[in-house]
């Protein structure tokens, strides 16, 4: 996990299994908590396979970043864990994504300037403009 | 040479003795036959490779009927007539023999055998019989020559639509940052499944923050496309993409919203050149807010 200005930058590993990512949950929940950053992003580049609970993790912790009043989103899915969880019918409904920690990092930056496309989310977005 | 023939096995044997005997007979028959219809075996317009087909089809019914089985050309002795057979349709249907032309090539083969056992001088009952087996036998090869160049067809048709399939969907790099597809045709989830692949991996190569689908060429939208659709609209939204539909006619949009399709958290343009615009504004808004973060 590294922290860069006011983003915490959280890379998940590729052998995620299911109690390493509810400890990465608790240590984001953490840092943000202790940091105070203003967003979040979750690096999943490196993640390969995902099942329906790895799914479910990333959708708390974006969630429990909210709750904490910080920015997130998933950055760097890789096509192959898209089209699984589409198929799987788990959009990360409410859940930013971008495609790199770059893109991800320019995101949040629009969002706290409350310029640009904010609602850039994945699976059923909220209006858009 | 006057025995009464009544098992398969002895019907194998009397043809196997036969086409040892005369075989050369078989062939030259067979060959004149050919050669009087227009229907030649494999195409073969030189006499000499037309009569060497012919030879080796011969060797290979003598090797199936040592088997002492001749009902059709079934068993493991058969093999080699079955792959010769197989061999000879499919380069006639590469030279542009119709399968008729083929099978009425071996059919001859009927005429050719019925002349030389007519000429072994077997009393009526058993002539008869022997005519019958043959006949039985020639017909299994020539069906047998059918199937294959039905089968050498099929082939054709499953590459040519993997290929079409392939071909249908090109990413193209529209602008900096966004690609777009242009879907032609029906889209079945086969084609999702490769549209959404080349799609997201050319967001992934072209580090694309929006991707266009324009559906001009699509003919018709129901409720299944449009379910395809929001797969791709979904994918793309996850790899942290923006997906933007295009090509929207007037009578798609109209039967969009007969179906009660639900396509509000989606942007929709009515052409390429909208959607061009809209993705344009968003890559700079984009820009824009990274120029500020810096």
């Amino acid at each position: 996990m590294v922290r860069t200005g006011q983003v915490l930058i959280a890379t998940l590993g590729d052998e995620l299994d299911d109690q390493s990512a509810l400890g990465m949950l608790s240590d984001v929940a953490d840092r943000v908590a202790r940091d105070r950053v203003q967003g979040v992003l979750l690096d999943i580049s490196a993640l390969e396979i995902v099942d329906s609970f790895i799914c479910k993790v990333l959708g708390d912790t974006a969630a429990v970043v909210k709750v904490l009043g910080a920015q997130v989103a998933v950055v760097g899915m890789r096509p192959v864990v898209a089209i699984t969880l589409v198929e799987l019918g788990l959009p990360l409904t409410g859940v930013a994504t971008a495609l790199t920690v770059d893109h991800g990092l320019a995101l949040l930056a629009g969002s706290a300037a409350a310029v640009g496309p904010t609602g850039r989310e994945g699976g059923g977005p909220g209006p858009r403009r | 040479m006057a025995q009464a023939l009544t098992s398969e096995a002895e019907h194998a044997q009397w043809l196997l003795d036969l086409l040892t005997r005369k075989g050369a007979d078989v062939v030259d028959a067979w060959v004149a036959a050919q050669e009087r219809g227009s229907a030649t075996l494999g195409l073969a317009p030189d006499p000499r490779s037309l009569r060497a087909t012919a030879e080796s089809v011969v060797e290979a019914m003598r090797v199936g009927l040592a088997s002492g089985r001749v009902a059709e050309p079934a068993g493991p002795q058969y093999e080699g007539l079955r792959r010769l057979l197989a061999d000879t349709s499919s380069r006639g249907a590469h030279s542009g023999a119709t399968p008729t032309e083929t099978a009425t090539a071996v059919l001859t083969l009927r005429e050719a055998l019925h002349g030389v056992a007519q000429a072994e001088g077997l009393p009526g009952e058993a002539l008869a019989q022997v005519t019958l087996v043959l006949g039985r036998l020639v017909d299994a090869m020539a069906l047998l020559t059918f199937e294959t160049f039905v089968a050498g067809r099929q082939d054709v048709i499953d590459r040519q639509s993997m290929e079409l399939l392939e071909l249908s969907t090109p990413v193209v790099r529209l602008w900096d940052g966004i690609v777009g597809v242009p879907l032609v045709g029906t889209l079945d989830s086969a084609r999702t499944q490769v549209v959404m692949e080349t799609l997201l991996q050319a967001i992934v190569d072209e580090r694309a923050s929006v991707a266009i689908l324009d559906i001009t060429g699509v003919p018709t939208v129901d409720t299944l496309v449009a379910q395809h659709l929001l797969k791709t609209v979904t994918a793309t939204r996850l790899m942290g993409a923006d997906c933007i539909i295009s090509g929207i006619r007037p009578t798609t949009a109209q039967t969009i919203v007969q179906l009660g399709i639900d396509l509000t958290d989606i942007t929709t343009r009515s052409t390429l050149a909208d959607a061009l615009e809209t993705a344009i504004a968003r890559v700079d808004a984009l820009r824009g807010a990274a120029r500020d973060r810096r």
